[in-house]
C-alpha cells in the first residue's frame, strides 16, 4: 500500500485530517529507513494537503522524528536522573567504546547510531536503554560488549 | 510489612498481569462498567466526588468536579471528549506505564465510564511514542473489547506522542492531539469548555483513570474511606534512584515516606546514608532525612514545602552533588522547553549555565544571587509550569543545601573532587535534529 493510501486511512480516525500529520511523520519515517528525508517529508504534506514547512515545523519539534540519516540500529541511553545514580554514564562510555562512536553520532557503515536521551519512563529499572525503540531494563556497564555482540547477531 | 489494599492493580499483587479479556470478565472485570451505564451521568459524577478521587498526573485536581465543568450536550451542542493523558514523562515517574502493562483493560474500563460520565462518544488515548509495548497492549486490548462488543458505539483512537514532554501538559496535548506543535494554550477558555476541536473536552491521566473503575465498584462511600483526608484512596508510589528495591508500589495515601523507602524500599543500600528525596518527580522540591516522617499525602507534603506531584520518588545518598543534580534536572526542562515564553525558553538554559559555572568552580558569590534571581523571573510568568519545574527544583536544592553550593565557590571545584555519583552526567544527545555541535563531553 502506498503511503499516501495509507494516510487515507489514517486521516478517517480523526474530526479533522490534520490530527493525521503525527501518524503519517511516523509511518513515513519508518517507510524511509527511519528517518524523514525532504522527499518524505514532501510525501506527507502531499498526502495531507499540507505544505511541507508545516510538515517539517511539526517534525522538527518532536525528538523521535530524526530529519538525518540514522543507522539502522538505533542505541538510546537514558540518562535522566534515576538512570544516573545507576550509572548511566557509564553505560554511554561502554557503548562508545564498543561500538567505537561518540554520543550523538552515527558509525560510518551506518549500522548504528549512539544517543543520550530524556527519561523513558523506567526509572526503577535504570539504567534503561531503548533498541530501536524496544526498552532494555536494568542495564549496566559490564552488560553492554554483549548487548552489542548480540545486535551485530 | 503490613498487607495493603490494591486497588489499581487488583487481582495482580503477584505481579502478573491481565492480558486476557476473558480472564478479567472471570475475575469481575466490566462490572463497574455495567453498574456506570445503568446510572446517569450525573450519578456517576456523584460516585466520584463521594470518593474524593483527585488527579494522579500531578495537579490533584478533584476528578467528579473536572467532570463536572464539562457541559451538557443540550447545553453546548458538540461532540464531547474524553482525553487520556499517557504521556507519561515527568523523570522519576513510570507507574502509568506499568498501569497500561499490566492492567489495560481496568484502564480501558475507566475509559468508558468516564465517556459515559462526561457524555462522550470519543476517547483519544495520547501515549508517549517511546512506550512501544504499551502501545502495542492497548492496541490489542481494544481489539479484544470491540469484539467483545463493550465500546457501547464509543470510539477509543489511541494516538502516539514523538517524544515531547511538554505534550504531558493538557493544553499542549491538545494542540498536538490536533496535528500542531506541542505547544500550551492561554487559559481560559479551559479544555471543559473549548478543549480538543475546541469543543468540550475533559483531560484525565491515566492512573485516575485507571482508579475510576474501583471507585464504581466500591462505590465512592466506601473508596474515600482508603487514604486519609483530602488524599483518598490508594497511590502508585514509583521508587527509584539509591533504593534497594525500586519500583511500582500501590499504597494509601498517608503513608510515611519512612515507611516507603526503608520497610518497603529496603532502604538505602551499602550502608550509605539518605540524604535528599525528590518526592513527587523532579518538578517538586527535594526534601531530606530530616523530612523522612512526612506523610506521603498531598497536605503533608505541601506542609513540608513540597508536593505530592506524580508521585515519583527519587531517593539520593550522600555520594551525590547537589550541583550535578541541578545541573542534570535543569538541562531536562531546558531541553524540553517548548520555547514559546521567553522566560522558560532563556531562563532554563541560563540556569544550567550558572549551575554549571558553580560546579566548575568558575562562578563567583554574585553568581549564586544571579541564579536565584533568574529562577524568580521565570515563576508564574509563562502560560505552563514547565519552567516554574525547573526553578522550583534548582530554588530547593539551594535553599537545603545551601553549604554545598557556598562550598563550590568557596573553594573554587567541586568539593566532591569527581567522586560524586551523578559525575559525568551527560546531556541528551538530540539526535533528532543536529545542530553542527558535538556533545560537551567526547
Amino acid at each position: 500500500m502506498s503511503l499516501a493510501t495509507e494516510v487515507q486511512k489514517l486521516k478517517k480516525r480523526y474530526p479533522d485530517s490534520l490530527s493525521a500529520v503525527m501518524p503519517a511523520l511516523r509511518l513515513a519515517q519508518e517507510e524511509n529507513d527511519g528517518w524523514l528525508s525532504p522527499d518524505a517529508i514532501r510525501e506527507v504534506a502531499d498526502a495531507l494537503e499540507l505544505t511541507p514547512a508545516y510538515c517539517l515545523s511539526i517534525a522538527s519539534f518532536y525528538d523521535q522524528y530524526y530529519l538525518e540519516p540514522v543507522g539502522r540500529t538505533r542505541v538510546e541511553v537514558c540518562t535522566n536522573v534515576s538512570c544516573g545514580l545507576a550509572g548511566a554514564q557509564q553505560v554511554v562510555e561502554a557503548f562508545e567504546r564498543e561500538l567505537g562512536i561518540s554520543a550523538g553520532s552515527t558509525s560510518e557503515d551506518g549500522a548504528y547510531t549512539l544517543g543520550t536521551i530524556e527519561c523513558l519512563g523506567g526509572c526503577g529499572w535504570a539504567t534503561v536503554v531503548a533498541v530501536n525503540n524496544r526498552h532494555r531494563l536494568r542495564v549496566q556497564a559490564e552488560d553492554v560488549p554483549g548487548i552489542v555482540q548480540e545486535l551485530r547477531g | 510489612m503490613a498487607e495493603h489494599p490494591s486497588i489499581v492493580f487488583a487481582g495482580t499483587t503477584d505481579g502478573s498481569s491481565v492480558l486476557d479479556i476473558g480472564e478479567y470478565e472471570k475475575a469481575g472485570g466490566f462490572t463497574a462498567l455495567r453498574k456506570a451505564r445503568a446510572l446517569s451521568p450525573d450519578e456517576v459524577i456523584a460516585e466520584l466526588d463521594a470518593s474524593g478521587l483527585r488527579g494522579r498526573g500531578g495537579a490533584f485536581f478533584p476528578t467528579g468536579r473536572k467532570w463536572s465543568f464539562v457541559p451538557k450536550p443540550d447545553q453546548l451542542p458538540k461532540p464531547h471528549y474524553l482525553v487520556v493523558n499517557a504521556d507519561e514523562s515527568e523523570p522519576g515517574t513510570f507507574k502509568d506505564r506499568e498501569i497500561m502493562l499490566r492492567v489495560p483493560f481496568r484502564f480501558l474500563e475507566g475509559c468508558l465510564i468516564a465517556a459515559h460520565g462526561i457524555e462522550s462518544q470519543h476517547v483519544f488515548i495520547y501515549i508517549r511514542g517511546e512506550y512501544e509495548r504499551e502501545f502495542e497492549v492497548l492496541r490489542d486490548s481494544l481489539e479484544a473489547m470491540q469484539k467483545a462488543d463493550l465500546l457501547g458505539g464509543v470510539t477509543v483512537v489511541l494516538h502516539r506522542g514523538a517524544g515531547a514532554y511538554i505534550c504531558g501538559e493538557e493544553t499542549a496535548l491538545l494542540e498536538s492531539l490536533e496535528g500542531k506543535r506541542g505547544q500550551p494554550r492561554t487559559k481560559p477558555p479551559f479544555p471543559a469548555i473549548a478543549g480538543l476541536y475546541a469543543a468540550p473536552t475533559a483531560v484525565n491521566n491515566v492512573e485516575s483513570i485507571t482508579t475510576v473503575t474501583p471507585v464504581l465498584e466500591l462505590g465512592g462511600a466506601e473508596y474515600a474511606k482508603l487514604g486519609v483526608e483530602n488524599s483518598s484512596g490508594t497511590r502508585v508510589f514509583s521508587l527509584s534512584g539509591d533504593v534497594v528495591s525500586p519500583g511500582n508500589y500501590e499504597l494509601p495515601h498517608g503513608i510515611s515516606m519512612r515507611e516507603l523507602i526503608y520497610d518497603i524500599g529496603g532502604g538505602v543500600p551499602n550502608g550509605r546514608e539518605l540524604k535528599a528525596v525528590i518526592p513527587g518527580g523532579s518538578s517538586t522540591s527535594v526534601l531530606t532525612d530530616a523530612d523522612i516522617d512526612t506523610k506521603m499525602d498531598f497536605t503533608s507534603l505541601v506542609e513540608a514545602g513540597s508536593s505530592i506531584g506524580s508521585a515519583g520518588v527519587i531517593v539520593i545518598d550522600d555520594r551525590c552533588c547537589m550541583v550535578q543534580l541541578g545541573i542534570r534536572v535543569s538541562q531536562f526542562y531546558e531541553h524540553e522547553s517548548c520555547g514559546k515564553c521567553t522566560p522558560c525558553r532563556v531562563g532554563t538554559r541560563w540556569v544550567t549555565q550558572i549551575l554549571q559555572k558553580i560546579e566548575d568552580g568558575r562562578a563567583a558569590q554574585a553568581d549564586l544571587d544571579l541564579l536565584l534571581s533568574v529562577c524568580d523571573r521565570i515563576m508564574g510568568k509563562c502560560l505552563c509550569p514547565l519552567g516554574d519545574s525547573d526553578a522550583i527544583a534548582v530554588l530547593s536544592y539551594v535553599d537545603k543545601f545551601r553549604d554545598e553550593y557556598q562550598a563550590h565557590i568557596d573553594l573554587g571545584r567541586c568539593p566532591f573532587d569527581g567522586e560524586s555519583s551523578l559525575e559525568g552526567i551527560l546531556a541528551p544527545s538530540d539526535l533528532h535534529a543536529h545542530h553542527g555541535h558535538e556533545p560537551a563531553h567526547v
